[in-house]
């Protein structure tokens, strides 16, 4: 399948591509890894003009990280992440990029794609959710940061302005007495997760101080499931508050019926992958460590 | 930059200059352009990895990357395996163990399997496994090419 024919214009810095957007206007498209975005337009749900290819900018696949936060560059693939000392010392950033589509997609994929595509069923939005991490995005008028929550504003549509690039992905790095827990069910390795769901717990003697419930593939745009981190919060985690949170996850979804489910089947795996996750995440924030990746059905 | 794009690319130790459209696929380029038809198309659609090929030591899938953003870049494909007239030792693998049987996704296997064998000269089972979670055999041959795999490790690792 060939896509429909597109000019191409390779961008070396992130001042090119703004300048190169600008001028071709809004039937331009952003070339990163291509994993979203090719087999969009091989199936012409897509016909852009023109593709401005930014992949080889230098320095924008960058993985840094200090007492102030850390920083993910847009272009950072999904398997340098996992290879990152990042994903050693965050596990859920490991429990997430290792069960990214497969191993070939995981070498082209970057983050910021995963970001900017506004797809519901991509992994990494749902994880930033749970970071309360924040994007980059570099355009005309300069550059701002945007809260992750909010970012995808609809399906496959995020508040990027034409022209606007995501540039970088900023979070605080979990400390002591947290922990977390990405946890996705898929029916095959290059799949998009049935369902996911990401969990992020502080805990302080005994007691849960912060929650954050993020879920994928469960709504048209991933969500927080405010309600099911209330149910958590301020006390200590009980096996009738877990079930109670995940009773709110599912209130806070509205999963459509697809080929890979129904969405009763769908509401079921996000009430049992909220209690894992939490279970797991409780015992990463008490120390303990605990393997996790994507399941296969 | 319109039209034509003037692209480098290197495959399996030989050099190649091309002028190509934008949107020529980079699994075109090597089987129409360059003629080297052994890297398969199967879905065409990111799934089945029949197209998998080393870019710059890492798999991609072929269909999913646009010849240009090839461009310099080191490749590998199922031709470059054998040397010497020597087959790989996973070839030899593959055969001896019957780890392919209507051999459409063997190409793609094959250079899954090279890229794991080359960052985990000793891979467990479930490594094994997860190495090739981006190539689907619709013969459902899995078993004896994960027994391919095993037995090439093994191989290696007593030639070594």
């Amino acid at each position: 399948m060939y896509p429909a024919p597109f000019k191409y214009h390779r961008a070396s810095s992130v001042d090119q591509a703004i300048a190169m957007l600008g001028q071709i206007g809004e039937c331009a498209r952003v070339l990163a890894g291509g994993q979203s975005l090719l087999p969009m337009l091989k199936l012409r749900f897509d016909e852009p003009t023109d593709l401005v290819d930014i992949g080889r900018i230098t320095g924008l696949d960058r993985i840094e990280s200090n007492a102030a936060g850390a920083t993910i560059g847009a272009l950072a693939t999904h398997r340098k992440i996992l290879l990152s000392p990042l994903a050693q010392a965050i596990p859920i950033i490991a429990d997430c990029a290792a069960g990214i589509a497969d191993n070939q997609v995981r070498s082209r994929g970057t983050i910021g794609g995963s970001v900017a595509s506004g797809d519901p069923s991509c992994d990494w939005p749902v994880l930033l959710h749970t970071l309360d991490a924040t994007i980059r995005c570099h355009g005309r008028n300069g550059e701002r940061t945007l809260d992750i929550n909010g970012f995808v504003a609809d399906l496959y549509q995020t508040v990027l302005q034409p022209g606007e690039l995501v540039t970088g992905i900023l979070f605080s790095v979990p400390g002591s007495g947290c922990g977390g827990a990405y946890c996705a069910f898929k029916r095959c390795a290059p799949a998009y997760p049935t369902v996911s769901v990401g969990v992020q717990l502080s805990l302080s003697g005994g007691a849960v101080k912060k929650a954050r419930i993020a879920l994928g593939s469960s709504a048209p745009t991933p969500i927080r499931a405010p309600a099911a981190e209330a149910e958590l919060e301020g006390a200590a985690i009980t096996a009738e508050r877990i079930g109670r949170a995940a009773d709110a996850a599912v209130a806070a979804a509205s999963p459509y019926p697809d080929r890979r489910g129904s969405a009763a089947f769908k509401s079921q795996l996000v009430a049992t992958l909220v209690r894992r996750a939490i279970g797991i995440a409780q015992r990463r924030a008490n120390g303990e460590t605990v393997k996790n990746s994507h399941e296969y059905y | 930059m319109s039209g034509k794009i003037a692209i480098t690319v290197t495959v399996n130790g030989t050099t190649y200059e091309r002028e190509v459209e934008p949107r020529l696929l980079l699994v075109q380029l090597l089987r129409e352009e360059l003629h080297l038809t052994g890297t398969h198309i199967g879905c065409d659609t990111t799934y089945c990895g029949a197209c998998t090929i080393l870019m710059d030591g890492e798999p991609v899938k072929s269909c999913t990357v646009l010849a240009v953003q090839a461009d310099g870049c080191e490749l590998r494909t199922v031709e470059g395996l054998e040397q010497n007239g020597e087959l790989h030792p996973l070839q030899v693998a593959f055969s001896e163990h019957h780890g392919l049987q209507c051999g459409f996704c063997t190409p793609g296997m094959l250079m899954s399997a090279v890229h794991l064998l080359e960052t985990n000269p000793h891979p467990g089972p479930a490594e094994i496994r997860k190495g090739i979670q981006g190539n689907l055999c619709r013969c459902t041959g899995y078993k004896n090419i994960f027994t391919a795999i095993a037995a090439a490790s093994a191989k290696i690792q007593a030639g070594n």
